[in-house]
């Protein structure tokens, strides 16, 4: 599985990347909305997953995923918004601009992994079997 | 505060403790669940260390025992936790009962151990979401736990953040609950579906009208076997004929009592009780 990771902090990049690569993904990241478009263009090959934080400069994740959606050829990507704003409202207006999945800042390793399942993105079952819970 | 600065050795009271009012097995391994279980319980109760617990629980201290019954019980759970028998419950059992219901139009679904709620609201979801002509049925979401304080936070249906994001899809969350504050309340609607009940699984059983579908899903795990034999007896002798028994992902099925017919179904296997 690929994954573009972007979010202005280095440590959150830092940590999702970790995550992910510790289910098998192949992890590129981007510092804003713009850095994450280029390597889009720029890419071989489409990521399967892209997680996408809110606030960040030259081009915040609301407008990022409005952009990738627009390209019929990003279609096949699954987005997700990572992001403080726990507003419902908000997560309204991610949904509509066309993120599949929106996950709230913090977050434990074990709720992105269920997001990522939810959303049938191939989680290990090993990793699974392992989340906590009662 | 190091809760095991002093040369006594609590463990070995904490385990028959726990087992005699949980019937929960804490092995060697299980010692940290223990101490990082108990802390906040030694800290709130103003105790100095786990033994002070101790004493206080010899000595019968009723609210003590509830404390650390429910610190020792509950656990951070998620919504549609491992998602595939929630996929079952919506493909394949709901539609069996409710055709082999048809007549009477009344379906029962027991949560045997609901802990917080995440369980129960899950499936309450999946009714509403999928199945609008049960609003036309009598349908009863009966959920039991052992834990006073988990069943009472499942009560009250408000969650945290960090509980939100285990699990819950977006749109659900957008259509079931509403912001308050730091938390998020789930819909009247949804909680008036779900009856909540204070039950131990490895006590005599409270009189329970015949389910549809029983789950009892990560619970045997902490059980002894001759435990784990009587719960899942009370659940056959619970389960209408031709209702459905859903565990968890983890959980042998060696003991289930003759008269289940396990089905493959969504990538998971759940087990259907014979008609007579």
């Amino acid at each position: 599985m690929r994954a573009l990771v972007v979010d202005d902090s280095r440590a959150m990049r830092a940590l999702l990347t970790n995550i992910l690569q510790s289910i098998g993904a192949e992890v590129t990241q981007a510092k804003d909305g713009c850095d994450a478009l280029a390597r889009l263009r720029s890419a071989d090959r489409l990521p399967d997953l892209m997680l996408v934080d809110w606030h960040m400069p030259e081009m915040d994740g609301l407008e990022l995923i409005k952009q990738v959606r627009k390209d019929p050829a990003w279609k096949p990507m699954t987005v997700m918004m990572v992001t403080t704003e726990s507003e419902q409202e908000n997560m309204v207006r991610a949904l509509l601009a066309g993120a599949d999945e929106y996950l709230i800042k913090p977050f434990t390793r074990d709720a992105v992994l269920e997001k990522l399942n939810l959303l049938g993105v191939h989680v290990p079952e090993q990793a699974l079997a392992a989340l906590t819970g009662g | 505060m190091t809760l095991t600065a002093r040369e006594e050795d609590t463990f070995p009271f904490f385990q028959d403790y726990i087992f005699a009012k949980s019937a929960i097995v804490l092995t060697e391994e299980k010692r940290y669940l223990v101490e990082t279980r108990l802390a906040p319980v030694v800290q709130q109760a103003n105790l100095s260390c786990l033994g002070d617990l101790m004493r206080a629980l010899l000595r019968g201290d009723r609210q003590l025992e509830t404390a650390v019954v429910d610190a020792m019980t509950t656990n951070e759970t998620s919504w549609f936790r491992d998602k595939s028998p929630f996929e079952a419950l919506r493909d394949h059992v709901l539609a069996e009962r409710m055709t082999a219901n048809s007549g009477r139009r009344a379906l029962s679904i027991w949560s045997a151990a609901c802990s917080t709620g995440q369980e129960p609201y899950s499936v309450a979801m999946i009714l509403e979401a999928h199945f609008p002509e049960l609003s036309f049925w009598n349908v009863e979401i009966l959920a039991t736990d052992l834990a006073a304080g988990a069943l009472a936070r499942a009560r009250q249906g408000r969650f945290s953040a960090l509980e939100i994001n285990r699990g819950l899809p977006a749109a659900h969350l957008l259509q079931y609950f509403s912001r308050e504050g730091a938390h998020f309340q789930i819909n009247d609607s949804l909680k008036r579906r779900v009856l909540f009940q204070q039950l131990n699984l490895a006590q005599t059983w409270p009189v329970i009208p015949p389910q549809d579908v029983i789950l009892l899903r990560n619970v045997l795990i902490y059980f002894d076997a001759p435990t784990r034999q009587r719960v899942l007896a009370g659940v056959r002798a619970n389960l209408r004929p031709g209702g459905f028994l859903l565990l968890g992902a983890a959980e042998t099925t060696r003991e289930l009592v003759g008269g289940f017919v396990p089905i493959s179904v969504a990538g998971t296997t759940v087990y259907q009780l014979k008609e007579n």
